[in-house]
């Protein structure tokens, strides 16, 4: 691998660690309030192996940075997050969070596709590995997408749900991969948003990223170079 | 809807009542169970029965008190421990503690 390509590798893992982390820390805050106690348990777990998915990520980056995951992961800037605004969005109704669960899962259901086919060992195997977990994200996701559906109030919310987020959802994916994703969308749910969108791209740090960063970091930073 | 999960420790051995929960419909009852029966990988399968299909019996008669007739049969052990207390008492020897989880 040459600089150029490893420095590419590198972006794409942060890319992906920062999406798993932001979006664990995000569904995290379901923890306690979700509609069940049940449900409660459950998308909690799945917030759990995302921050997982995301440690393993981040522990391939560091290695190519010389640097650790920790460090990734809780001492940089936020406006140097790679996070896609959707999963910084903070959602604090249950279709909303269904919603970019499913349209956040299904997008890194293709794009964890490509990377198993990719020419990366390293990055293959880590792509299998987190496949064999997000199968039953995707199952969570899509259970609750029917629920939703079979019924008239479900499926007025979860449409606007959609709606409102499809231009944040068009820019979790880069435009290779984008149309899969947008296809296998359409044919599930039987609609989306408008085809005509600009999605809202990474990079551009959002104000609800802030806020959260100020409350993720928050310990690292009462004790800057502290052992813990 | 309740639902009864029982789980398989290791292949071949038998399944054991886990717990239950309440799921609107069988696929809830999946995702549920996998998370919080199978995730650690504390199973290698589960059984996942809607509760209203369990039939409970609870009323037996023994009148007569012949667990002799019991299919599981009588325990051997019980019966040697029984019979070593009485032994150890005949020759003036305390009994053994009993020990729990034994028989």
């Amino acid at each position: 691998m040459n600089v150029a390509q490893r420095a590419a590798r590198v972006d794409l893992l942060l890319e992906l660690a920062d999406d798993e982390l932001i979006l664990g820390w995000r569904n995290s805050e379901w923890t306690g309030v979700a509609p069940s106690l049940e449900e409660d348990v459950a998308f909690s777990s799945i917030a759990q192996n995302e921050i997982g998915h995301a440690r393993a990520l981040y522990e391939l980056a560091a290695a190519d940075l010389g640097t650790t995951a920790d460090e990734l992961a809780l001492d940089r800037q936020p406006d140097e997050y790679r996070s896609a605004p959707l999963v910084e969005l903070r959602q604090l109704e249950w279709a909303r969070t269904i919603a970019r669960h499913y349209l956040y899962e299904s997008a890194d259901a293709v794009r964890i596709e490509a990377l198993q086919a990719a020419d990366d060992p390293e990055l293959a195997g880590l792509a299998a590995k987190i496949e064999r977990e997000e199968i039953y994200h995707r199952m969570h996701a899509e259970m609750w997408i029917d629920r939703l559906l079979a019924s008239a109030e479900g499926s007025r919310r979860l449409r606007e749900a959609v709606e409102e987020l499809w231009p944040y959802a068009l820019g979790v994916l880069g435009e290779e991969l984008r149309p899969v994703w947008e296809e296998r969308v359409r044919a599930r749910l039987g609609f989306g948003g408008p085809s005509a969108t600009e999605p809202v791209q990474r990079g551009r740090p959002s104000d609800e990223l802030r806020e959260l960063w100020e409350e993720m970091t928050m310990v690292r930073r009462s004790a800057p170079g502290a052992r813990w | 809807m309740i639902f009864e999960v029982f789980r398989q420790e290791r292949k071949g051995q038998a399944f054991a009542h886990a717990g239950s929960f309440d799921a609107p419909d069988e696929r809830f009852a999946e995702t549920y169970a996998r998370e919080f029966y199978g995730r650690r990988a504390e199973s290698v399968a589960l059984w996942i029965v809607p509760r209203e299909y369990l039939r409970e019996i609870d009323d037996f008669a023994d009148e007569l008190g012949r667990n002799y007739h019991r299919v599981d049969g009588y325990s051997l052990k019980e019966k040697l421990k029984l019979a070593r207390s009485a032994a150890q008492v005949s020759r003036g020897e305390p009994a053994p503690p009993t020990r729990s989880g034994e028989g």
